[in-house]
């Protein structure tokens, strides 16, 4: 059984015990556990079921590497799937349970899957639920989905908060063990801005835990000394709880930050998301210790050997009272020293060499310690738990020889280099056969914007396999990264012995010819359930590249990423394909290095602050007046105004009946007001616009129309000319960003000879469009300017203040009705919509909103940019054709307008539609004609592009643009609706309301 | 995640304080040319593996469109230059050569 | 005469770093180019400042000049006496090839008052703020919004934003000042 230790653990504080709930039962750690070490504490090892086969799985390793111990955190809001127990820091009160087991962790139902695991080879699912093809959805994927996954999704909004950093820095040390501590001591005193790293909580990395000795002092000394020295560097910012995730272009590096993962309930952010620029990367990430390939690997009690040795040194925490350790290198040998030291039982090292150790070896020869040499683990017993080993020679098939008692295998088939973010950006590779793994190829490195290389490796990431190797590269790379980004580095001189190691003999199977049952049998890949076996199927059924071994397998996927898998699940697949690992290769390594919250990646933005919210000067009056809103680009304009006991629907017909018979104010401030000024301004909107705007007259206003150089209508809306030399272009809501940006465009880099300036005005006025026949009377009545028709009449503009507020007139009118759009500045908006609302009363006004807009301008036949155009509509297509100028010879669009396609005398037209029953067409119905097309579908002649039923007409109307249209007056068309049945509406003129346009005009 | 040095106001931006703009050095065909001219000025465009010349905004910033020299497979700026210019300039073009010599691009080399 | 509001009505949040709305500040945008005599004068007259280098802002609130790009200044003057300023600035330019604007309405004025105030700032822009001089205008994205910044000295900043935006802007400082969420 695993349990805690009477002493040691260097990371613990034994004075204070921290209480948690494991699947309900109350459980107790001490503050600096993880909570793997305090689930190990107190013998609970078995911490979840596999994806496929559920079949009981344990902690394996003690780092981000760990595939098994994956549970859920908290509850409600602030629960968490897929947390790992190796890198979750306990705290009080933390509530943990497993996953992935129905009904219960210890009796799983779908266990069963275990026993058929025969049946259940690499690529089952693909081969048999395919057919019949109508059970997939209603039969097969039910009943995988019920038994796959990990994790559950949260159902609760998270009440977490999170954010985002951004950090410049010249140069980013990832990694807090030791590479990364004497890396960072060559920039002190440099001037540059450097960040180092760790994504523990602890500095110093593995150092402490392998006895090292650094400049003759023991490493927890030299570390404490070397942090502290860091920190009295004023250049250099340290930071733990802070992963690198992933390493992006130009040196771009998003850091992920454990702020309050461990504090819960102090009102940190949970995380924070660091989005760094670096002048230069050095990742000293460390290394992976590689499981080894033996029968039974996945029993819960089989560990990596360094994990083991983790978790007696950091934590005091004996994983077991009987450990076997299984190698095929050097390292290991220190866990089994460890557990000897700690007082427990190691009845033997299996090493898969037949040389045995170098120096460590004579150390546990004289720590009574037994190594069978060039043997292996034929099978390892157990169910829940590992009971013994059987052992075998590493040559042969596997034939039993001795059993040896143990409830803890610690394995170590070597160390991999964690080379994912030197990979991220497109770092390269190469292979060590002597130490059997991928190391950084420092001559093909990730290049930035300066092509030249921005990552550098150093310490184990890079290779250095003993301390004395890392400290050598550390420093060197130190230096060499200082002086990358234009520092001076300081000199760093920190040593310690050289080692006396054997060489570690690559072993990616054991024993070497292990017979089937025993392949079916090695775990690969823990969470995916994936077996030697099962990659040596990939191959034989020519699943030959690494990347496609990895989609029909699962190895190496969901949340490790293959971390412990890849090395060894590559080297089965070469020697099944009898070709040299280097040539089948790597996956790609793909950022983030672990999973990283998906509240962190959305940070500040959610709630309210989403999504920008633009909010016009009478926003809030809006809403405390019943608002319904609708979205415009990130304005919210009211749709209409809701009173009590009144349906939306109904609320807009008395706004349009409102408008049209008495008084109607619009909030139309979102509409884009552009300044555009110069000598050459009206030459400059001549070829904007279609029409001919340098003649308009100083005091006048006109309608344009704007295309693109494709010819498609982008934008409209009134141009009004403020003097000789500048003009006002309104623009669409939605346009005005866009279409200042446009005119910019063409200013700077086609025409940037002219002389002509712009100014986006569009949020210094709040602009209220004031509606009917009574609009007149309201503004005389406020008073302070002549809004007479002679004064100011249709089409034309003044300027003066009204009712004290300076103030700018427009005779437009998209409504038909007589109206007057005012300008007034944003700061005075309310105070002015107020004093209309005020004046208004005895004049019957009503406010409306964007719904009864539509209306009123669908009843007068004009077009709406979004609703008659779709980005392939052209003005000719609208029946625009006054609006297009003859005389100009260019605008922009017209070129385009002259394209064959776009002279077709058969292109679809703008016309109105009448049901013939009066009802309202459905909005984006198609019109039906002749015959069919090849797909056997019937011929489309036309389509609805605005659709309302007109309350000042009582029935529907609509505009569509059909086929040979304004040629067919009085023809009925047949239109389609989604239940089957069709509606008749006869072709009419668009304009259905005040064909003369005499009430606009008085 | 680019970053790109805005030659108007000198600030080395983040990409998402740019815009980008498509490809530079077009040239505007208006009524009158041909279809062919027209198309080639709407529609075709280089897609180089390497060598490449951009039009991106300074949006988020200084509102300033300009030119960027860059390889589209190693991401690494060449130059970047006023966008009130029909070609490269001379020592944009000459760092080019030094990073990849033999470059050409549309009429460029 | 109504009285003029801003978009917050002087709203203050008292964070780690204290956010607040500045008030009405006049503003008038100016573009032309910086380096004629004309332009340069009609700025100093209106703002009591000399035309500052590129990126550069001199002056304060109620008379200062930002660079805003190298054909566009920002003139800052006393909230009432924009609609004056501009027009004299216009008669000064008469015959300059330039456009004055009055912008004051258009924008929300932050100001942020604290030690810490670079590192709230850091959170939502991916401005090299840690390296901003007090001095410079440094135009950039905060979140996702348009937004100009400057030091006027270390424990002061303001910010100017488009006025729609001025909630927007006001609770995302305030999140980001919120005790706890101290990153150093």
């Amino acid at each position: 059984m695993s349990t805690r230790l009477a002493s040691g653990g260097r990371l613990v504080n034994r004075d204070r015990a921290v209480e948690f709930t494991f699947n309900g039962k109350r459980m107790r750690g001490f503050e600096g556990d993880t909570l793997a070490s305090a689930l190990l504490a107190g013998d609970q090892m078995l911490v979840g079921r596999s994806f496929k086969y559920h079949r009981p799985r344990g902690i394996v390793a003690s780092g981000a590497e760990e595939p098994n111990g994956l549970v859920n955190l908290g509850e409600g809001s602030m629960f968490e799937p897929n947390a790992r127990v190796t890198t979750t820091e306990l705290f009080d009160g933390l509530t943990a349970g497993s996953q992935n087991h129905w009904p219960s962790l210890e009796f799983d139902v779908g266990a069963v899957n275990a026993k058929l695991s025969r049946f259940l080879p690499a690529g089952f699912y693909y081969k048999m639920f395919i057919h019949p093809r109508p059970l997939w959805k209603h039969v097969y994927e039910p009943v995988i989905r019920q038994s796959a996954g990990l994790g559950k999704a949260p159902k609760d909004r998270d009440g977490e908060r999170y954010e985002h950093f951004y950090a410049h820095v010249d140069l980013l040390i990832i990694g807090g063990g030791i590479a990364g501590l004497v890396a960072a001591k060559a920039a002190i005193g440099s001037g540059l801005r450097v960040l180092l790293v760790e994504q523990t909580a602890a500095w110093g990395g593995r150092a402490p835990v392998d006895g090292a000795v650094i400049d003759g002092m023991p490493a927890d000394q030299w570390i404490a000394q070397t942090v502290a020295e860091l920190e009295a560097a004023e250049n250099i910012e340290l930071r733990t709880r802070l992963m690198g995730a992933g390493v992006y272009d130009h040196g771009y590096v998003l850091g992920y930050e454990r702020v309050g993962d461990h504090q819960p309930g102090e009102g940190l952010p949970k995380h924070r998301l660091w989005r760094i620029r670096a002048g230069h990367v050095l990742t000293a990430t460390g290394a992976i210790e590689r499981p080894l390939s033996f029968a039974g690997n996945d029993l819960p009690g089989v560990m990596l050997a360094s994990a083991v040795r983790d978790y007696a040194v950091n934590f005091g925490v004996s994983v077991g009272d009987r450990t076997v350790v299984v190698t095929n290198n050097d390292d290991a040998y220190r866990t089994a020293l460890v557990m000897k030291e700690a007082g427990l039982d190691v009845p033997a090292i299996i090493d898969a060499r037949p040389e045995g150790a170098g120096a460590l070896g004579a150390e546990v020869e004289a720590a009574g310690i037994r190594v069978l040499k060039g043997k292996g683990i034929a099978k390892v017993k157990g169910g829940k738990r590992v009971t013994g080993v059987a052992t075998c020679a590493m040559a042969g098939e596997g034939t039993a020889q001795d059993e040896i008692a143990c409830d803890v295998v610690a394995m170590s088939g070597g160390w991999s280099p964690v080379v994912h973010l030197w990979s991220h950006c497109g770092g390269k590779l190469v292979w060590d056969a002597e130490h059997a793994f991928f190391r950084p190829d420092p001559d093909r490195a990730p290049t930035g914007a300066d092509g030249a290389g921005f990552v550098s490796v150093t310490g184990s990431a890079n290779g250095a396999m003993t301390v004395a190797d890392v400290l050598t590269d550390a420093a060197a790379q130190g230096a060499a990264v200082v002086k990358a980004v234009g520092g001076k580095a300081a000199k760093v001189a920190v040593t310690a012995d050289a080692e006396d190691a054997a060489p570690m003999a690559p072993v990616w199977m054991m024993p070497q010819g292990a017979k089937y049952e025993l392949r079916a049998k090695m775990w690969l890949d823990y969470q995916n359930d994936v077996k030697v076996s099962d990659v040596q199927l990939a191959a034989q059924e020519g699943f030959e590249s690494v990347e496609h071994t990895k989609r029909y397998t699962t190895l190496g996927m969901a949340t490790d990423q293959g971390k412990l898998s890849n090395i060894n699940g590559l080297a089965i697949l070469s020697d099944a394909l009898n070709q040299p690992i280097p040539q089948t290769g790597t996956t790609t390594f793909r950022p983030p290095y672990t999973p990283i919250s998906m509240g962190a990646i959305a940070g500040e933005a959610r709630d309210e602050i989403f999504q920008p919210l633009r909010k016009t000067p009478m926003h809030d009056w809006h809403h405390v007046n019943g608002a319904h809103w609708e979205p415009m680009g990130h304005w919210r304009r009211p749709y209409c105004f809701q009173r009590a006991g009144e349906s939306v629907e109904e609320a807009v017909h008395r706004e349009v009946k409102n408008a049209r018979e008495k008084l109607g104010l619009l909030d139309a401030s979102t509409l884009g007001k552009l300044i555009v000024k110069g000598p050459d301004a009206g030459k400059f909107l001549d070829m904007l616009y279609t029409n001919m705007m340098s003649t308009l007259k100083v005091g006048r206003c006109r309608y344009g129309l704007m295309c693109s150089e494709n010819g498609f209508l982008m934008d409209d809306g009134v141009v009004a000319r403020l003097c000789e030399d500048t003009f006002l272009c309104h623009t669409t809501s939605g346009g005005a960003d866009h279409i200042h940006a446009h005119m910019e465009e063409w200013l700077q880099t086609e025409w940037w000879d002219w002389n002509v300036w712009v100014v986006n005005a569009t949020e210094q006025f709040a602009q209220v469009a004031v509606v009917g026949p009574k609009a007149r009377k309201v503004l005389q009545k406020l008073g302070g300017m002549d809004v007479s028709r002679d004064a100011l009449p249709f089409m034309g503009w003044v300027e003066g203040e009204i009712a004290g507020i300076p103030a700018r007139a427009f005779r437009i009118s998209f409504s038909g009705e007589l109206s007057y759009e005012i300008a007034v500045p944003a700061s005075y908006g309310l105070a002015f919509w107020e004093k209309l609302m005020e004046a208004g009363a005895e004049f019957g006004v009503m406010p409306y909103g964007t719904e009864a807009l539509h209306i009123m301008r669908a009843e007068k036949g004009f077009i709406m940019i979004g609703d008659e155009t779709d980005g392939t509509v052209i003005p000719q297509d609208l029946g625009l054709n006054w609006a297009i100028s003859k005389k100009k010879e260019d605008f922009i669009g017209k070129r385009g307008q002259e394209r064959v396609h776009m002279t077709d005398p058969d292109r679809w037209k703008l016309v109105g539609l009448k049901t013939v029953d009066g009802s309202v067409l459905p909005d984006g119905a198609y019109a039906v004609g002749e015959g069919s097309n090849a797909n056997g579908q019937r011929t489309v002649i036309g389509r609805v592009t605005s659709t309302y039923h007109s309350p000042t007409l009582e029935r529907g109307i609509a505009m569509g643009l059909v086929k040979n249209g304004p040629d067919r007056m009085g023809e009925r068309l047949e239109f389609p609706k989604v239940d089957g049945s069709s509606v008749h509406a006869e072709i009419c003129d668009p304009v259905f309301f005040d064909r003369e346009g005499e009430k606009q005009d008085v | 995640m680019l970053m790109l040095k805005c030659p108007y106001c000198g600030v080395v931006a983040d990409e998402t304080e740019l815009s980008p703009g498509g490809q530079a050095h077009l040239t505007r065909f208006g009524p009158g040319a041909s279809d062919e001219d027209f198309e080639s000025y709407l529609f075709m465009r280089e897609n180089p593996k390497g060598v490449h010349f951009e039009r991106w905004r300074h949006s988020n910033g200084c509102g300033k469109w300009f030119h960027a020299a860059r390889c589209t497979a190693t991401l690494e700026v060449f130059g970047t230059y006023s966008a009130q210019t029909v070609e490269p300039p001379e020592e944009v073009r000459a760092a080019i050569t030094a990073k990849r010599p033999g470059w050409s691009w549309g009429e460029f080399s | 005469m109504s009285k003029a509001v801003t978009a917050l009505n002087r709203a203050a949040y008292d964070g780690y770093v204290r956010i607040e709305d500045a008030g009405l500040c006049g503003m008038i945008s100016l573009r032309g180019d910086l380096s004629d005599a004309k332009v340069k004068k009609a700025c100093k007259d209106a703002s009591g400042q000399a035309m500052p280098k590129a990126r550069g802002i001199v002056g304060s609130l109620d008379g200062g000049i930002g660079w805003m790009s190298p054909d566009e200044a920002l003139v800052l003057v006393p909230y009432a006496e924009a609609p004056a300023a501009a027009a004299r600035m216009e008669m000064t330019l008469k015959t300059a090839h330039a456009l004055v604007v009055e912008v004051s309405d258009a924008r929300a004025v932050f100001t942020l008052r604290g030690e810490k105030l670079r590192e709230v700032l850091a959170k939502v822009t991916p401005a090299d703020i840690a390296a901003l001089p007090v001095g410079e205008l440094h135009r950039t994205r905060v979140a996702q919004v348009a937004g100009a910044i400057w030091l006027s000295d270390e424990t002061t900043a303001h910010l100017i934003c488009f006025r729609s935006v001025a909630e927007y802007m006001f609770e995302l400082l305030s999140r980001s000042a919120m005790p706890g969420a101290e990153v150093s």
